[in-house]
This record gives C-alpha cells, structure tokens and sequence, in this order.
C-alpha cells in the first residue's frame, strides 16, 4: 500500500436538483486517520463521500490528494449495505476487484484475510447464508484485499445490532489503522470512538465544523467516560 | 411419512385431480351432450387415434420438436444478442427499439404467408417463425434485468477501476438473470405456437401440418391427439427448461407456492 494521503477540496459546489447542497466549500481530510462525518439526513454527507470516491463531479472546484497524485485508483468503497454479490462465494466476493480489473486472484491473501475478519470457515458460502454482522465482516475483507490507502464508508454498521456493531467498530480501526479512512455515521457513540477528527454538517448550503474528539486512541471503549461525555455533547449539538 | 414427501406428492396429485376432471367432464359431453364425433370425439376415441395413428404423430411431433428447439436457440441467442448491444451502447438501443416493438405489433399469422413465401416450406420459415415470437420477450426480460443493475454494486465497481465488459460479465449479466429465466419460460411456453403457425400456413410435416390436413378430412379425434401431443410436448419442454433455469439461479431461493 501506497503512503496514505491527505485529501482537500478546493472551494467546492454541488447541487441536488435545484438546491444547493454545496457552495465554495474547503475542506481538508487529515491523512492516516480516521474522520467521521456527522450530520442530520439530507444534509450532504453521501455526496460528499461520493465526491471524493470520484463517484460524483462537483459542480466546480476541485477534490485533489495533497500528494499531488490523482485519487483514482486509491480509494476502497463501503456502503450502507454489504454489496456482496449473492451468486457469488464470500471468497469469491472478497477478490472481486481482482476479477473486474482482470487481475489473477490472490487466494493467499484472501484467506489470510479471511481468518482475520474470523470468516475462514465460510470461504465457500453464499452471502445469504451468513448473518448481518459476518456480512459486513466479508465486506470489510473485501476493502481490506484491494489494500489501498483510502478507504471511503458510508454508515457500514447502521444496519446492525448495537454488539455487533460494537465489534465492527473495534475490527475496523484495528484492521484500517494508517489509512486515510472517511466515515460516515448516525450513532455518535461510534463517532466518539472512532474519530481521529470529528466533522459536523449542517444548513443548506453546508457548512461543516469540527468538533472535539475525546481522548485516547482510537478504538476507544464503549465505557469510557470521556466517550459518554463526548457522546452527550455531541448529541445535544446535533438537536440544535 | 413427512411434510415435504407429502408436499411433493400434493403436487403431483393437484393437477392430476384437475385433468380427470376435466377428461371425466369432456367425456360426459361426448357421450351425453348430443354433439357428433366429428366436432366433439371422446377420450376414448382420441386415445385409440393416438395409438393407430402414431405412425403419422411420432414423426410428425420429431418435426415441430426440432423446429421449436432450433426457434429457440436462434431466438434467445438473437434476443440476448441484441439486449447485450443495447445495454452496452444505449444509441442502439433509440435505434433498434422501435423495430423490434413493430415486429410485435404484427400479428405473427398475418407474417406466415409471407416468411413461407420468403424461406420456403420447409424448417426455415417455421424457425424464423419460432424466432420472432420469442425474440421480444428475451430481449425485453434480459434488457430490463440489465438496466436495473443494483447501484451500489455499480460504484462499487467503478471504484475498484473495473472495465465495462467486466462489470457486464462479473456483475450485470448474473444480476439479470432472474429477470432473463422469465423471459426464457415464456419463450418456452410460446415457442411451438411459432412453429405449429407457420405449419398451417404452408409445410410438409409437423404437428401443424398434421392437424390440418386432419381437419380438412375430418379426422377430428386425429386433430385432438395431435393436440394432445404439442401439448404435453411444451408442459415437459417448460418443466425441463425450468429446472434447468432453477439450477443456473441456484442462489436464489426456491419458489415459494401460493395456497
């Protein structure tokens, strides 16, 4: 994997339909962290992403890697929903990218990643034989396998129940440490345990402001009192 | 014995009930209803015409097979074909479209004359024939199922720089394949009325041939099993292609019945 950049974007527009979503925004992405993205539905978030992911156009303005090299080709996508392929195996599903760009799969890595997101025993399964949680697990495995130096998420865990989503979370700093991540989410308890860097958006156009994040290594604990408190904080922000 | 053995056995028995219903309702018309044989034959007389004459019905039922098979095979090619082009380059799609949708919009009896006068009496026109009537519902089912590609698998794609013709093969072509399996059983069920068509109009031999020529010497019991026959052709031809299909889609879950 390539050094995990920074990424800015240079005064920014972009509308939805005939509303503005975006006017001359700046912004910089701290490289080799993690920033979580807050903010009420509606709000920008996923354009956002989508933009840096080379998904979208902006308007105008510019998204570019403080490298100076272009994002295309660096950055790992994951959804709000796992995006297995159900014809496909999970292991299948996890060396997909090397299958789209005609590269020859690398069935190591794939079950050395396997066995660290703790699906080694269901290489060959369909994706609708697993549970919500092993499914974002073999999707994790997937981003993991095309190893690239930012990776994009767009609430992966909102979907699962709050233990599972505990372990992701502490599966997902651990196995994406030292890359450029973004993060989209809801909850902000996993914001608060998660963040390198907190970013809140809101209005129309956004605005975004960041916010402190507790103390402590990333993945923080659950129980950690400079989490609840931060979480507290950060809830009673967000209904103003 | 268990719920599922008896839940197979239900589905036999079913349609079974049904069809003695039926024969038991059609024989009691023939027998009781006053009509002359040579416009309502019993069953009993059908199936003595279904023995004596199998001489004529076997070879006869080889002929309509092989034409809908080869109508088949050309038409889903085609129709594949041509959903392909058009998901992979849209203009053909503004461009061919409206042809195809015209080619529907032609009565399939009112082009038999023609397609017998263009290809002949023989296989050919009774082929083409099978191929137009299935052509449209391939080319519509696998075209719908293509453009209806789950976004997110999209993006997902785009940004691992995968090329167009790999997303088709990797992502959208098994995507679409519940949408083109409807498709496929629909050309299945429809495909022998193309061939069976274009035997009125103009052959030699086939199910078609056979019932016309049986009509117009009244051989009625004769035009019912060959009737019979086409029938119970197209059921096992549907079912085989089914299982088949069911097989292919084996990620999806089994049909679920309606009680």
């Amino acid at each position: 994997m390539s050094a995990p950049p920074a990424i800015r974007l240079e005064g920014v527009g972009l509308d939805f339909g005939s509303a503005p979503l975006f006017r001359n925004l700046d912004l910089r992405i701290g490289a080799g962290g993690i920033t979580v993205l807050l903010g009420a539905s509606g709000v920008g978030k996923t354009s956002l992403l989508r933009m840096l992911g080379g998904l979208e156009k902006p308007g105008y303005g510019h998204v570019v890697a403080d490298d100076g090299l272009p994002l295309a080709g660096r950055v790992a996508w994951m959804g709000q929903q796992d995006l297995l392929l159900p014809w496909a195996s999970i292991a299948d599903n996890v060396m997909l990218g090397a299958r789209l760009r005609g590269d020859a799969p690398d069935r190591a890595r794939m079950a050395h990643l396997l066995e660290s997101v703790g699906l080694s025993a269901h290489a060959g399964a369909l994706p609708a034989t697993l549970s919500g949680g092993m499914r974002q697990r073999a999707a994790l495995a997937r981003v993991l396998y095309e190893d690239r130096p930012v990776v994009l998420m767009d609430e992966p865990f909102s979907a699962l129940d709050s233990i599972t989503r505990a372990r992701m979370q502490d599966l997902a700093a651990h196995m994406l440490a030292r890359r450029t991540v973004v993060l989209i989410t809801h909850d902000p308890l996993e914001a608060c345990r998660l963040a390198d860097t907190m970013l809140l958006m809101s209005g129309y156009p956004a605005t975004i402001e960041e916010m402190t994040v507790p103390a402590g290594t990333v993945p923080r604990a659950v129980d950690d009192p400079a989490v609840l408190s931060a979480q507290s904080r950060l809830l009673r922000r967000m209904l103003q | 014995m268990t719920a599922t053995m008896l839940s197979h056995a239900g589905r036999v028995i079913r349609p079974l009930v049904t069809l003695a219903g039926l024969v038991a309702v059609w024989w009691g018309l023939a027998r009781w209803g006053h009509i002359p044989p040579y416009m309502l034959p019993g069953p009993d007389a059908v199936v003595h015409a279904l023995w004596t004459q199998r001489g004529q019905l076997g070879p006869a039922a080889l002929t309509t097979l092989e034409e809908t098979l080869l109508g088949l095979l050309l038409g889903i090619g085609a129709g594949s074909a041509l959903a392909i082009g058009m998901a992979l380059w849209a203009p053909l799609r503004r461009w061919v479209m409206p042809m195809v949708l015209l080619s529907q919009a032609v009565p399939v009896f009112a082009l038999a004359p023609l397609l017998v006068l263009w290809f002949g009496f023989g296989m050919a026109s009774k082929v083409v024939m099978a191929v137009l009537v299935i052509f449209f519902p391939v080319t519509s089912t696998l075209g719908d199922g293509l453009r209806q590609t789950e976004p997110g698998w999209m993006d997902l794609a785009r940004t691992m720089g995968a090329t167009r013709l790999r997303v088709l093969l990797h992502i959208r072509l098994p995507a679409a394949l519940p949408s083109f399996a409807s498709g496929v059983r629909m050309a299945t069920a429809i495909a022998p009325i193309g061939a069976v068509v274009g035997e009125w109009v103009g052959a030699s031999s086939g199910l078609g041939f056979l019932m016309q020529t049986a009509n117009t010497r009244f051989q009625t019991d004769l035009m019912f099993a060959a009737l019979g026959v086409l029938a119970v052709m197209t059921v096992l031809l549907w079912w085989l292609v089914d299982r088949v299909l069911a097989r292919a889609l084996y990620w999806q879950r089994p049909h679920v019945d309606v009680d």
